[in-house]
């Protein structure tokens, strides 16, 4: 319990993850699906963002002229998030054009409805 | 400069290589001038691919490049030995063989204006697949991995029907989450080891193991970055996205999902088990034996829904999933014999699985666009040569000798003398699951090669494209070849295996 309340950007992230999967999963409305993609990826970059922070000190960017490495953050986590960002935010564009065309093909965003439809089409 | 071998610039050249290609090919106009700088593309890195091959293995060994000359901890690295190049000598000759022998469906299902940027697709796809065979960073791996993970769901989507769409949301959500627990996993990993690169991790982890740090985070790390990676290639419990996305897709597509995007994940892992979890803590761990029983179970599980199936692409697709159970099932007995085993039945199933879509795409497209088995009667008649590759890929799938499929079967049957406790398990399901192959496989060749009485119309000889023809032939040739001269591959496949310790 103690570990919960010490790593709490950890335990919310993995909570955030949690929701954002079965989001991803279960939910039968697309967008909501992707919205829930979105919040899987984000839990993962709060929770890099939380492991490269460390207690008192700043980002590595040079002002005060101090090269000593103990004065900074691990900047590597940063470095990931950002290009996590990119991959989440190529994904989620590609999910969202396709959202758009199923809707514009079958006239609504339920899963179900669509795979239903789709069979009905097919004549099985 | 006078220490620098040449060749090891390679593997670095021909994942730019073909990144390249995708990246100017939006500037060309036309579909056929993107297909020719694609198969220029595929040829020459084929050939590099072979020279890189002859040279680690004649020199036995295994090298790490350095991009941008950054030493170890900072810098990113590839890595090649002889695993790794005989596997990108198999994508890019099955690559080659599927993407010219089916450019007829591409120019067919395709809409004109759009077939350039299926070719971008293609490249990147080939890029991706290359990248994780050769690198040695994990968060590297995970960025083509999405990479792959977009391309494959643009290759399915474009032939723009609405069955494609719904194929093609289904592959990307199964994907997404299998892509989000291998992030995840890679997030906690870098968080307990401080590593990303694949031989610096793996001291962290011996470490840790050896000082039991961390024993429940690096459990749940293998978990997520296995579970993940066994989503995206489709085992057993996860293949639900297969068979609608192939069956929607152009053959070609379909080929190149199967017999290559499936392998490259798994070719991954088979990396991550040597060079970064090392096979005592898989075992330690028992994520190994986790792998091992869903491959059994997707061996039987495959076949009998393939069993099921009346339309030819869906029963190929579950033929997929029981294809890559066996491979999981040689990795999980977690023997060097069985390693090979798998890796050996990599190139069998990507050699025969690519045939037997174009070969049945040809013969659905003969027979009047439709698919089930019943409408197929005859078609090896209609089309000789692709009834005789779709033959040839079924008897390799049921493991007949002289085709490649059997050799690998009988180094699973070999491989489990050597693991201790699962030797009854792998010889059991063995024989189901090729009695089962062969109740599946061998009604539609005789389907096929059944002659139709009652012929209204008259029997025009469809004319097969010279393109599509070699290519058949070349995959027959390649069929028989590996089944009877797999010597010298077993021998690279070893010292691979041996070297990525």
């Amino acid at each position: 319990m103690t570990h919960l309340l010490i790593n709490y950007y950890e335990a919310a992230s993995v909570i955030l993850f949690g929701i954002g999967f079965m989001n991803l999963l279960l939910q039968n409305n697309l967008i909501k699906k992707f919205i829930g993609l979105n919040i899987m990826d984000t839990a993962v970059y709060l929770f890099l963002a939380a492991q490269g922070y460390i207690t008192n000190r700043v980002a590595p960017i040079l002002t005060h002229g101090i090269v000593d490495a103990d004065y900074y953050i691990n900047p590597v986590p940063a470095g990931l998030v950002l290009t996590g960002i990119v991959v989440s935010v190529s994904v989620t564009a590609f999910s969202l054009a396709l959202v758009q065309r199923l809707y514009k093909h079958y006239g609504t965003l339920n899963m179900d409805e669509i795979m239903r439809l789709s069979r009905e089409r097919e004549g099985e | 400069m006078e220490h620098i071998n040449w060749i090891h610039n390679i593997p670095f050249f021909s994942i730019f290589l073909a990144m390249f290609c995708g990246i100017i090919t939006p500037l060309l106009k036309k579909g056929s001038i993107a297909r020719m700088v694609h198969t220029g593309m595929l040829c020459v890195v084929f050939c590099m691919s072979v020279l890189l091959l002859l040279n680690v293995y004649q020199n036995g060994e295994s090298f790490t490049f350095m991009m941008g000359h950054f030493p170890a901890p900072w810098g990113n690295e590839l890595r090649a030995g002889p695993l790794e190049a005989l596997m990108a000598v198999t994508f890019s000759a099955v690559m080659l063989l599927t993407t010219v022998g089916g450019a007829s469906f591409i120019a067919h299902d395709v809409v004109p204006e759009k077939q350039n940027f299926y070719y971008i697709m293609l490249n990147a796809l080939f890029g991706a697949m290359l990248a994780l065979t050769y690198t040695n960073d994990i968060f590297t791996a995970y960025v083509f991995i999405e990479i792959l993970t977009i391309a494959s769901c643009a290759l399915i989507m474009a032939k723009g029907t609405a069955q494609s769409m719904v194929g093609t949301t289904h592959y990307l959500v199964i994907s997404l989450l299998g892509s989000g627990m291998i992030l995840f996993g890679v997030s906690i990993l870098y968080s307990i080891t401080g590593q990303l690169l694949f031989p610096q991790m793996k001291e962290a982890i011996i470490q840790l193991v050896a000082s039991g740090q961390y024993t429940f985070p690096l459990l749940v790390v293998t978990g997520f970055v296995f579970i993940g990676l066994a989503i995206k290639s489709a085992l057993f419990p996860f293949h639900s996205m297969l068979p609608g996305a192939y069956q929607a897709a152009v053959p070609t597509s379909s080929g190149v999902l199967s017999g290559l995007v499936l392998k490259s994940y798994i070719l991954l892992g088979i990396k991550l088990i040597y060079s970064v979890f090392s096979v005592d803590v898989m075992l330690q761990l028992k994520i190994i034996d986790i792998l091992f029983v869903f491959g059994l179970a997707g061996m039987v599980m495959g076949s009998v829904y393939a069993m099921r199936e009346t339309r030819m692409k869906r029963m190929l697709a579950y033929s997929s999933v029981a294809q890559i159970g066996y491979i999981y099932m040689g990795i999980g007995m977690a023997s060097r014999i069985g390693m090979v085993a798998a890796c050996f039945h990599i190139l069998a199933h990507a050699v025969t699985k690519s045939m037997l879509f174009l070969c049945c795409g040809q013969m659905v497209e003969d027979s009047g666009g439709k698919e089930q088995i019943y409408y197929l009667r005859g078609a090896g008649f209609r089309n000789p040569l692709a009834g005789i590759g779709f033959t040839v890929g079924a008897l390799s799938m049921v493991g007949v000798p002289l085709f490649v499929g059997f050799i690998s079967k009988l180094y699973f049957a070999t491989a489990s003398v050597y693991a201790p406790g699962k030797m009854a398990a792998v010889l059991i399901v063995l024989g189901i699951s090729m009695v089962l192959n062969a109740l599946y496989f061998l009604p539609s060749v005789i389907a096929i090669w059944t002659p139709v009485k009652k012929e209204n119309e008259t029997q025009t000889r469809i004319s097969v494209s010279p393109a599509f023809g070699v290519c058949i032939v070349a995959f027959v040739f390649l069929n028989i070849m590996l089944g009877i001269y797999y010597r010298p591959f077993i021998r690279i496949i070893e010292m691979g295996i041996i070297l990525l310790q």
